[in-house]
């Protein structure tokens, strides 16, 4: 494809999910907003490259898929209310902005509803909110097509039979759903950073990310949590070299994106102001990635930063998971010694493999190599992906 | 308006017999609070009572009884609402003061078809 036609395809991609989120509430369908949604995107792709782009392209692809979704009751032949419904349609009166945007914000709040599965939540945010089809949607969640589409379409038929409400959350709401809405984007987006093969997901997350601080730019959850997500993807060019995994401290700072740091630097900031009295969990991860993001070197990080930003960490979140990444920062701060000691006293751990690993690493430094093998091992069974678990079979080997 | 039917699962009891007396006032009190989107419910007898029937070789064919609910589980239908409600989430919080959602049961709720 062309530059422009690049360009053109971007914009369309855009302005895809708004368009789609007004005419769900204008028909009250998702499956006939999709279908018209799909038919207006097609048509602009077909002749904005020819034509050129319309002066106001939200609206252009708006009044196509109003058309397209009547056209498309009619020839459906719907009962008589869903006619009337239609003939509303016809003028597609200029939606003002705020409109808009809380068509959009119903939308999110839709797809990421509590009352779904969280596997629901996911697929229908993919689908519905990224644009992706059902097939990526699929390949992106490792689900075979035919039980991806059977989720697509349970989760359509609860919203529409069941009658989960297309709205925008009462305020007194808004942490509950927002907290559902963020562990949604956010899982989307580890599906993407786990598996340097899927990134294309990571980069969706950080794109519904952008919507959500778009849409609301006063909540410290939502900045920070697109702050944590771009801290971890200016790393991306320096995590994997060769599809092998690079640990924090050999990768090639110079490979980090110098543009996402800074914008995730400032998000951080903003995200921590606003939550001044209970941090908001997402804004303090990515306050411990901004330390690793500003350090010049490995060697020069701040361990006394990020050992308290964990501390502050654990008031809001306090799971075992984040004591590890403590004891490990600990480890790096206070020595070995003092790192294990920590790492030991975690309960539940067993059959995290980071857990061993972590082990094994600090077990290595205190010349107990015994130990450490055993622990790789333990780590090894646990179940890793195959560029992680081959990344410990050589620091394995490496024990000699 | 969706009508929702709001099926109480909990330990199998028999309200007409053993029903204690403050659980019946919770109940009393949840009616009156749901007043407004309650359009019928009942108690049931417990599971002993229960006939479940099918008829085999298709219709007309045999009737077959068999003594018991249609599904043996820990926890048995004891009993059900019909709230007529704007959406899920004023059916959820509805559901949700209905005594057995926090005395070890469970409710689940479904949407009733309306045939025009």
């Amino acid at each position: 494809m062309t530059d422009a036609g690049d360009a053109v395809a971007r914009l369309v991609r855009e302005e895809r999910a708004r368009v789609l989120a007004t005419l769900i509430r204008v028909t009250g369908s998702v499956d006939l907003a999709e279908d018209a949604t799909q038919d207006a995107v097609v048509r602009a792709l077909e002749t904005w490259p020819r034509d050129g782009v319309p002066d106001n392209p939200r609206a252009w692809l708006l009044v196509a898929a109003k058309r397209q979704a009547i056209d498309h009751i009619r020839r459906e032949g719907r009962r008589a209310g869903k006619e009337a419904a239609a003939m509303d349609l016809v003028d597609p009166a200029d939606e003002p902005p705020e409109v808009v945007r809380d068509d959009l914000l119903r939308l999110v709040f839709t797809c990421c509803h509590p009352f779904l599965s969280l596997d629901a939540q996911v697929a229908l945010a993919l689908r519905t909110l990224a644009g992706l089809s059902t097939a990526e949607v699929a390949r992106g969640l490792m689900v075979p097509e035919a039980t991806m589409a059977k989720r697509l379409t349970r989760a359509k038929q609860k919203i529409a039979k069941a009658g989960i409400p297309y709205r925008v959350p009462a305020a007194e709401e808004l942490p509950d759903r927002l907290a559902g809405v963020a562990t949604t984007v956010y899982l989307i987006f580890n599906e993407g950073y786990a598996d340097i093969s899927r990134s294309g997901l990571a980069a969706e997350a950080v794109r519904l990310g952008r919507v959500l601080a778009e849409l609301m730019p006063d909540e410290p959850t939502v900045l920070g949590l697109l702050a944590l997500m771009l801290l971890q993807e200016s790393r991306r060019a320096a995590r994997v070299i060769d599809g092998a995994p690079v640990l924090l401290a050999d990768q090639d700072r110079s490979l980090w994106d110098a543009r996402a740091i800074k914008e995730g630097v400032e998000l951080v900031g903003v995200a921590l102001r606003r939550s001044p009295d209970r941090p908001d969990r997402y804004a303090v991860q990515a306050a411990i990635a901004a330390c690793h993001a500003l350090s010049l070197s490995y060697a020069e990080t701040n361990w006394d930063a990020v050992v308290s930003w964990y501390d502050v960490l654990l008031t809001v979140h306090d799971t075992p998971v984040v004591r590890l990444n403590r004891a490990v920062a600990v480890a790096e701060r206070d020595g070995a010694a003092a790192g294990l000691a920590l790492v030991d006293a975690i309960p539940d751990l067993e059959a995290y493999p980071w857990w061993h690993a972590s082990r094994a690493e600090l077990l290595n430094r205190l010349g107990d190599k015994d130990s450490a093998r055993a622990a790789y091992e333990r780590a090894l069974a646990s179940g890793l992906n195959e560029p992680t678990a081959e990344h410990l079979r050589r620091r394995l080997e490496d024990l000699g | 308006m969706t009508t929702y039917l709001a099926l109480i699962y909990n330990k199998d009891m028999d309200w007409h017999q053993s029903a204690p007396v403050e659980m019946n006032e919770e109940y009393s009190e949840f009616g009156r609070a749901a007043a407004a989107v309650i359009r019928g419910g009942n108690a049931l007898y417990p599971t002993s009572t229960a006939t479940t029937v099918r008829v085999t070789g298709g219709k007309g064919g045999d009737v077959l009884t068999t003594d018991g609910p249609y599904a043996e589980t820990k926890e048995a239908l004891t009993g059900y609402y019909l709230l007529e409600c704007a959406d899920l989430e004023e059916a959820v919080k509805t559901a949700a003061q209905i005594p057995a959602a926090w005395n070890g049961g469970a409710i689940e709720i479904r949407p009733v078809v309306q045939f025009a």
